[in-house]
């Protein structure tokens, strides 16, 4: 067979009308293009929307910096970024109908003023995957498909997914978190703080076998796809968890992780085993890597962070020192008592400097009963990771919602972080409760 | 005292004023507000949103005493909207108190936190407590 021999200039010419229209076509295209598409990616403070003056009040570490994105005058509780940068908030009233604002910095100037909204139901809960919104009230769980740009599509008809959850007063929000094999993960808080015979009554002792474990105090699957599941329908993936309000999916470990808020009161409820002071820092606020089956051990058990062992409750024969017999989860983290977690991610952006690659960040809701102990809390803080353990001491890596220093009361606090998401960029939005005020937290290289 | 007071043998004045003799001593409704009320309605009153609900001039508070003697005594769990918030956390049965510490906190919370409404007297609590047996 002959073969043709051809230089590559040669070649080149020949081929010329093949390579030379698309190069400019490509080149043309990038001109365009490329710009807008690249700034979305560069780390340079050119990209990220200018900080307010005062970092919107926050305390952050160097090279951080924040803004208020927008007011939603409302109880903004767990929020959702789109690919695209859209917000959705979960309100806790769905005030005017509108339980979920959707939020659109539509003239690019980094504060969110296009804001919708839709949902006739209150919650907590929100998360988008796969092209859904997930959204929770105190008893069921629904879901609305969103479009190619993330909007949805039908803000009237949400599919109901679960439904029938326990919703007796305490501890109601159901939380959720969704896996990647389509298996979404719902909070049922126990209704009862340490499950006395009589709820929080001075030296009422724990209900034998605690019968709320059976429908509540723990983390039920269900499937993300399936319409009007009930209790029967799903999995108690994991049990004696007093109540999850911060709980997120790890990708990197594929493991589901959660932030436990501690029972309340030890002083109060038994004075002869707790002091004052020690009742405002006990128990842990615990955080827990869980996996199917885990039993973190609600109410027989709470952590001890000084001790740094699991300690019988009260309401089951403890004392402040004595073991339980059984041996229940381990918290990877014990934070100090009450300060009320109710938001984690787990840090997957590369905005962030390296140090918090595939780290926790939790926002601490602050304290309510800590008196006569200034309440504490209030501020997001952040646990780094490495192969999928917390690899260093936990720190405060955003201070200042409350406002003030000296907090008595929580209504002294003028902000409280609720919910956590990061941004396609991956900058760090956290919500407010108080005022509904929505904050951007980003990195910039000096 | 007077020199002539003195000399007639009186011991005492009629009247001292009360900031020379007493040390500052905390009211018994007081005490029992401080044990038993204020980790959950805060030591401003002023309660904590969605949770506890405030004591500051509500209806609850400043209406029907034998209602509110009923809260005190069998707890209450019921989601009730006090100025537009719900609250969540069930308050236990105090009935564990007498009927003198009740009848003490319920006054001092009606005569403090801005509230100004008669006192509860022992006696109307034992007449509510009595009911529920």
């Amino acid at each position: 067979m002959t073969r043709y021999k051809i230089s590559t200039h040669q070649l080149l010419y020949k081929m010329k009308k093949y390579i030379f229209i698309p190069a400019i076509v490509l080149v043309a295209t990038l001109l365009t293009f490329g710009f807008t598409q690249i700034s979305n990616f560069t780390i340079s403070s050119n990209s990220l929307p200018k900080a307010d003056a005062d970092n919107a009040g926050l305390t952050l570490p160097s090279g951080f910096s924040a803004l208020k994105v927008a007011e939603t005058n409302g109880h903004a509780r767990h929020i959702a970024v789109t690919k695209e940068g859209d917000i959705y908030v979960k309100m806790a009233d769905a005030k005017g109908g509108k339980g979920i604002l959707f939020l659109q910095d539509d003239t690019k100037s980094g504060k969110f003023e296009k804001q919708t909204g839709f949902g006739n139901f209150g919650g907590t809960g929100l998360f988008v995957r796969n092209g859904y919104l997930y959204a929770s009230s105190d008893e069921e769980v629904f879901r609305y498909k969103l479009d190619d740009k993330d909007q949805v599509v039908n803000q009237s008809e949400p599919e109901k997914i679960v439904t029938g959850l326990l919703s007796r007063g305490e501890h109601e929000a159901k939380a959720i978190t969704l896996d990647n094999d389509n298996n979404i993960y719902v909070n049922i808080g126990a209704y009862s703080n340490s499950c006395q015979e009589k709820d929080r009554q001075p030296g009422s002792m724990g209900i034998k076998g605690c019968p709320i474990l059976d429908s509540a105090a723990g983390i039920w699957q269900f499937k993300a796809n399936k319409a009007n599941q009930t209790y029967g329908d799903g999995d108690r993936y994991a049990t004696g968890l007093r109540n999850v309000v911060g709980l997120d999916w790890n990708q990197k470990d594929n493991a589901l992780f959660v932030m436990q808020h501690g029972r309340d009161q030890l002083h109060d409820l038994f004075p002869k085993y707790y002091d004052a002071k020690a009742s405002a820092i006990l128990p842990a606020e615990c955080f827990y890597e869980i996996h199917k089956g885990d039993n973190a051990g609600w109410p027989y058990i709470y952590y001890d962070q000084i001790q740094k062992k699991q300690i019988l409750m009260p309401e089951y024969g403890g004392d402040g020192k004595k073991t339980a017999d059984k041996k229940y989860l381990d918290p990877i983290v014990g934070f100090p008592g009450h300060l009320a977690p109710n938001g984690l991610l787990f840090y997957t952006g590369t905005q962030f400097p390296e140090k918090y690659r595939n780290g926790a960040f939790i926002a601490f809701h602050g304290s309510w009963n800590r008196s006569p102990e200034k309440q504490a809390g209030y501020f997001v803080a952040f646990v780094p990771f490495k192969d999928g353990k917390p690899s260093g001491q936990w720190e405060i890596f955003a201070d200042g919602f409350a406002g003030k220093k000296d907090i008595a009361s929580p209504r002294d606090a003028e902000h409280r972080p609720c919910g956590l998401a990061q941004g396609p960029d991956g900058s760090l939005y956290v919500t407010d409760d108080v005022k509904g005020t929505i904050y951007r937290i980003m990195y910039a290289a000096k | 005292m007077s020199l002539s007071a003195m000399r007639a043998g009186r011991l005492t004045e009629t009247k001292q004023p009360d900031f020379w003799l007493q040390k500052k001593t905390i009211s018994p409704g007081e005490k029992v507000f401080k044990k038993y009320c204020l980790t959950c309605h805060q030591a401003d009153g002023g309660g904590v949103p969605n949770l506890n609900p405030p004591l500051i001039k509500t209806e609850y508070v400043l209406g029907d005493k034998e209602r509110l003697i009923n809260i005190v005594l069998k707890g209450f769990n019921e989601k009730i909207e006090i100025e537009g918030e719900h609250f969540s956390n069930a308050m236990p049965p105090l009935n564990i108190l007498k009927d003198q510490q009740i009848a003490d906190v319920l006054t001092y919370v009606r005569s403090n936190f801005g509230n100004k409404a008669p006192a509860v007297t022992v006696a109307e609590v034992k007449a509510a407590r009595s009911k529920l047996k």
